[in-house]
């Protein structure tokens, strides 16, 4: 009962595992949260923030649980510590990111921060917990400034900037004879600047921009703009949709006819995941991401195996990124044996860790944003293929970052 | 741009007002004459999207899918009424507005338990699956026709039992003053009830045919539920002919909008809203109170 109000979530929001955590407490408060001396009893604490619940629930769900994954398979110890979890539905709302992200850290006193998916609540994540806060992984969040303005020590990401996802899409675009482009992409912060990141290399290569559609977030009625985009008769369109979005987007354009005469790119999350749900309306469209299901690496299909095995559902980038934000906790908490006091080391161990991702090879930049590989995909009988890799060691500018 | 590129335009205006009006009956029926606030709405399209998805994976068929699912939604809106709504008809707006509101959360959760967190597609049936060209290079798909020409029979139907049928009267009456009609030996109760349910079952009716045009995903009804409400209140209360025309009115407004200030297309329908609310603040067809 004090528990719960003192943090003062409720019993939805906020899932402990078990009486675990009760004990957690008891042995924080007398032993102290942050430092342990090697071989004690208390755990690690893992503050998840993620969203169970709304568009973006998938998204949290498939993070989570190829975390898990990935600590699972390590016997579910960080450097030698039991693990415990708390674990915050982010709703993916703005809002409530300041307040859920206080709990995290203040009354929870956790260790490692997780999370989010949403690049605003990202901002307001990483703006309290940068400096003397608990590492913090991102799985997903993509705004630039998050390793850029934003970046610190002890701040880590293992998704992707928005620069990443857009700046790959110019070249090879231009590489398969399009040179008359469309912009469409939903008007907010993470699309305006993919966007903007694919013209700083679409533009210098030789292409031209017909006319840039930026449609309001989040919503789907597309069919004015197709009309539109079908009277501008360019040689392609780029996008940028995901999740409900991406499915309507697809279907409508294809029903529209214009697969015919318009050639369809987007930013990966367009078809990532999505196959079932769009069906033949996504054959033939072309997208760029770190990731495709086919990836023929054996880190990926080990974890496409496992993760199936442990959740019943398929893996994709989201979940990729979640394991792999698993992958470098584990590298930290390993290198120091558990000591959550020698924050030094463990972020250089975090920083120059090269993780044999189900993506390929991953490393991070001084920023602590990834560098890796980009691929073109296309979809053929309802799965992503590889055309080829769009970008090799793609990396991030990180405008604004006093560590690069 | 050439003028054929305008009638497109409208065509796509006029459809989304149709579209728009589908989305809004169920609202219309409950909170334009019965009154009650229903934050649910949204939900009740998002089941019905959910049903069309699951049933037409079972059946295989989208019309048995929207067969069976009907009956399903109707059932649901019954249990709602009886054991929520109905103890609220003595009571303030508020406590709809609360109750509705912890609906929205019930009905979110039970959609992740039973169909969890992927997004949906829906195929549409074999016999719509085609399109007619409109111009060079685009053309417009028959099954965004159809649902046209289902809002349209749905329209005149509506309105027609409302204002012609002896159920319409007695839902009118109902609505007006309760104690009256009670004591004129009709059976409010029931009354309430059916009606409740056939406002969720179009709301739910209108998610099944939006199915295969949208997609199927969580949250989805929180999407519609706000711009419901705008059609309704720009039509005024009580008038099935308002939220007609105030569903075309935005579908012009907002596809104009998008087309000639594309800067602004996000606020269009609210601007709409606002004007006319100053204008008449009853709504196009409501009756002054």
């Amino acid at each position: 009962m004090s528990e719960k109000n003192e943090t003062g979530i409720s019993r939805r929001d906020f899932v402990i595992n078990g009486s675990v955590a009760t004990a957690g407490l008891v042995a924080a408060s007398v032993l102290g949260p942050a430092t342990f001396a090697i071989g004690g009893q208390a755990k690690v604490k893992v503050g998840i923030l993620l969203p169970y619940t709304g568009t973006y629930a998938k998204l949290g769900t498939n993070i989570r649980n190829a975390m898990k994954l990935r600590f699972a398979e390590a016997g579910n110890k960080l450097g030698g510590r039991e693990i415990e979890f708390v674990d915050i539905d982010s709703e993916a709302k703005p809002a409530k990111a300041q307040q859920l992200t206080n709990k995290l850290i203040k009354k929870e006193k956790v260790d490692f921060l997780v999370g989010p998916v949403h690049s605003v609540v990202g901002m307001a994540m990483v703006k309290m917990a940068r400096g003397d806060g608990p590492i913090t992984v991102i799985p997903n969040a993509g705004a630039d400034q998050l390793t850029g303005v934003l970046c610190a020590p002890n701040v880590f990401r293992t998704s992707f900037s928005s620069h990443q996802m857009g700046y790959p899409g110019g070249p090879a675009m231009l590489e398969d004879g399009h040179k008359r482009v469309v912009l469409m992409y939903w008007n907010y912060g993470f699309g305006k600047q993919v966007a903007a990141a694919f013209k700083k290399s679409f533009l210098p290569g030789g292409g031209t921009i017909v006319k840039e559609i930026p449609t309001p977030f989040p919503k789907v009625d597309f069919q004015a703009y197709l009309t539109e985009l079908a009277a501008l008769k360019p040689d392609a369109v780029y996008t940028f949709y995901a999740g409900g979005g991406a499915v309507k987007f697809v279907k409508d354009f294809a029903a529209a006819g214009l697969k015919k005469s318009i050639k369809l790119y987007g930013a990966g999350f367009l078809t990532e995941g999505l196959g079932k749900a769009q069906g033949d309306a996504a054959e033939g469209v072309r997208t760029i991401l770190h990731y495709a299901d086919t990836l023929d690496n054996p880190a990926n299909h080990h974890f496409r195996a496992a993760f199936t095995a442990a959740t019943g559902a398929h893996a994709d980038v989201y979940a990729v990124q979640g394991y792999d934000a698993g992958e470098l906790i584990l590298r930290g908490m390993n290198a120091v044996k558990g000591d959550t006091g020698a924050r030094a080391e463990m972020i250089r161990a975090m920083e120059t860790a090269e993780i044999d991702s189900p993506r390929g090879k991953l490393r991070f930049s001084k920023s602590h944003n990834p560098i890796h590989d980009i691929y073109l995909r296309e979809v053929v009988k309802g799965v992503n293929r590889v055309v080829r890799v769009a970008a090799k060691d793609q990396d991030d500018p990180a405008t604004g970052c006093s560590m690069a | 741009m050439e003028l054929s590129f305008y009638l497109v335009q409208l065509l796509n205006a006029i459809q989304y007002g149709f579209l728009l009006f589908l989305v809004a009956s169920g609202l219309t029926l409950l909170f334009g004459i019965m009154g009650i606030i229903n934050l649910a709405h949204g939900s009740f399209y998002m089941i019905g999207a959910y049903l069309a998805y699951w049933l037409t994976d079972v059946t295989g068929n989208l019309w048995l899918g929207i067969l069976l699912g009907l009956p399903i939604a109707l059932l649901v809106g019954y249990l709602v009424e009886r054991f929520a709504i109905s103890f609220l008809y003595q009571r303030d707006h508020l406590y709809q507005v609360l109750l509705t509101f912890a609906l929205i959360l019930i009905f979110n959760e039970l959609q992740q338990i039973l169909w969890g967190t992927d997004v949906h597609g829906v195929a549409i049936p074999a016999i719509l699956a085609g399109s007619i060209p409109l111009t060079e290079n685009q053309s417009y798909p028959i099954y965004r026709l159809f649902i046209s020409a289902v809002c349209i029979a749905l329209a005149c139907g509506m309105s027609w039992v409302i204002q012609k049928t002896r159920l319409g009267m007695m839902i009118r009456a109902g609505a007006s003053n309760r104690e009256m009609v009670q004591s004129l030996g009709i059976n409010v109760n029931r009354l309430f009830a059916l009606v409740f349910s056939l406002g969720v079952a179009l709301a739910a009716f209108a998610g099944m045919l939006a199915a295969p045009v949208d997609s199927v995903y969580p949250g989805m009804g929180e999407n519609v539920l706000i711009i419901s409400f705008v059609v309704v209140v720009i039509g005024g209360t009580g008038s099935i002919k308002g939220a007609f025309v105030g569903a075309m009115l935005i579908g012009l407004v907002s596809t104009f909008g998008k087309v000639l200030l594309p800067e602004m297309a996000s606020v269009m329908a609210y601007a709409l809203m606002a004007v006319i609310l100053l204008w008449r603040p009853q709504g196009l067809f409501g009756r002054a109170r």
